[in-house]
């Protein structure tokens, strides 16, 4: 048993490593994913700000936003990168448990999702003067249990879509419904945290998005080989 | 499933004349005292919700029978019960905003059951999308969708309820005026023999489809 989950960790390790490594060479989708996201919260800005001031708790709304559609952004390319290189194949191809190499991709998107988190939380906070930080902690297991749901389901059905017609289009299609509940949670939360006396309520959301983790990553690994196969 | 098919006259007949009959029984239901007529859409509007959750829970099923089991007939019970859930979905998001314009004042409210069926009926939409543009091998993807989407239910529903509330309890449903429960009832049953006919016919469509597919592939070579 302990064995299976050493070789599984390590197969997890090495497909990350090798994700980031081919990323670090040209940095193109972290730096194309990271401006589009600061172009989004820009664009919000025109719509959500009014005589100057931003409207009451649009910047959980527009910090959600912005991660979500640079989360389908980064899915989409990273996956792209495979297929053009049939570099996918290759993988499942390699005499290693499958649920592994799910695991080693979504560890890379969530490495590179939470760079760019790094970069546009602080931009959300100075641009409409949000007070996002007051309880950092919460703000933390936030975003980490945010991002971590999304990046389940969309490694997931990035990965499915690799093979099918009209995949760039059908990514958010399928997505979106399906992490409504985070970005319910999210923005709901963040806008909690935001809050005089807020923190039990962003406490109650960050515990339904780690049940929401727990579901959704389980019936992604359960599920990864069957959909991956033809 | 040749059982199934000899379901589909039957079950059809019996849903259309039970249909023909219902209002009668909807009339002679009691009026409620605070909605007057209003109300009626209640007959129809509830039992097609109840239709459209049981086909969304067949589709997942049966998906997940396909997915791991890989066989064909699971495959298309999916396809036919994601497609009646959309449809039954429209009768539902239609009928819902009529009512609300009378009781609420407004056609649409930003309230949790609403909000929760209008997330479900995009999954099973975003589903047959798949299923159309999706391309070869869209089948297993969408064994996956439906897979999710039916783990997804109870998280959209605790959030969109702890973000909002405002429509009548589920429990309108056990605390029912006795004169109304006959009108209801029927009303349910008339909606399920009508859904299990959609579904047969729909299965069959889809199996003969195949078929043909495969005459053809013959005749090619």
């Amino acid at each position: 048993m302990s064995a299976w989950i050493g070789g599984f960790l390590r197969v997890a390790w090495l497909v990350m490593r090798k994700d980031l490594t081919v990323e670090m060479r040209s940095r193109e989708i972290l730096y194309t994913t990271a401006f589009f996201a600061a172009s989004c919260i820009l664009v919000f800005a025109f719509g959500f700000v009014k005589q100057g001031r931003p409207v009451d708790d649009v910047s959980a709304g527009i910090l959600w936003i912005a991660i979500a559609f640079a989360g389908t952004l980064a899915l989409g390319r990273t996956f792209e990168r495979e297929r053009t290189n049939e570099t996918l194949q290759a993988l499942m191809l390699a005499p290693c448990d499958r649920p592994a190499v799910y695991a080693g991709k979504l560890l890379g998107i969530l490495l590179l999702l939470l760079f760019v988190e790094v970069l546009i939380v602080p931009m959300v906070a100075l641009m409409f003067q949000a007070d996002l930080f007051r309880s950092p902690l919460l703000l933390v297991a936030l975003l980490a249990a945010g991002t971590l749901g999304f990046a389940a389901v969309g490694t997931l059905f990035a990965a499915m879509l690799v093979r099918a017609r009209s995949r760039d289009v059908l990514l958010p299609v399928l997505l979106y419904p399906i992490t409504i509940p985070v970005i319910i949670a999210g923005v709901r939360g963040t806008a909690a945290i935001m809050q005089e006396g807020g923190e039990p309520l962003a406490r109650a959301w960050v515990a339904m998005l780690v049940f929401f983790d727990v579901v959704f990553v389980t019936l992604s690994l359960w599920t990864f080989e069957a959909v991956m196969t033809e | 499933m040749p059982m199934l098919n000899r379901l589909f006259l039957p079950t059809l007949g019996l849903a259309l004349v039970m249909f023909a009959a219902a209002p009668a029984l909807i009339v002679n239901a009691p009026y409620e005292t605070t909605m007057g007529l209003v109300q009626k859409i209640f007959y129809f509007h509830v039992p097609a919700a109840m239709t459209m959750f049981a086909s969304a829970f067949v589709c997942g099923l049966a998906s997940m029978r396909y997915l791991f089991g890989r066989r064909a007939t699971a495959d298309r019970v999916a396809l036919a019960a994601a497609e009646l859930v959309v449809l039954f979905g429209i009768i539902v998001l239609v009928t819902g905003p009529i009512w609300a314009r009378k009781a609420w004042g407004v056609w649409w409210q930003w309230e949790a059951r609403l909000t929760s069926t209008l997330v479900m009926w995009m999954i099973f939409v975003a589903y047959l999308l798949l299923r159309r543009y999706g391309g070869p091998g869209s089948d297993r993807l969408g064994a996956g969708l439906a897979v999710f989407g039916m783990a997804n239910v109870p998280f959209v529903y605790v959030s969109v309820n702890w973000w909002r509330t405002l429509h009548p309890k589920t429990s309108v449903v056990m605390t029912l005026d006795p004169g109304m429960r006959p009108a209801f009832w029927w009303s349910v049953a008339a909606f399920v023999l009508l859904y299990v006919a959609l579904l047969t016919v729909r299965t069959r469509l889809a199996e003969q489809r195949t078929r043909l597919e495969g005459i053809h592939l013959a005749l090619d070579d």
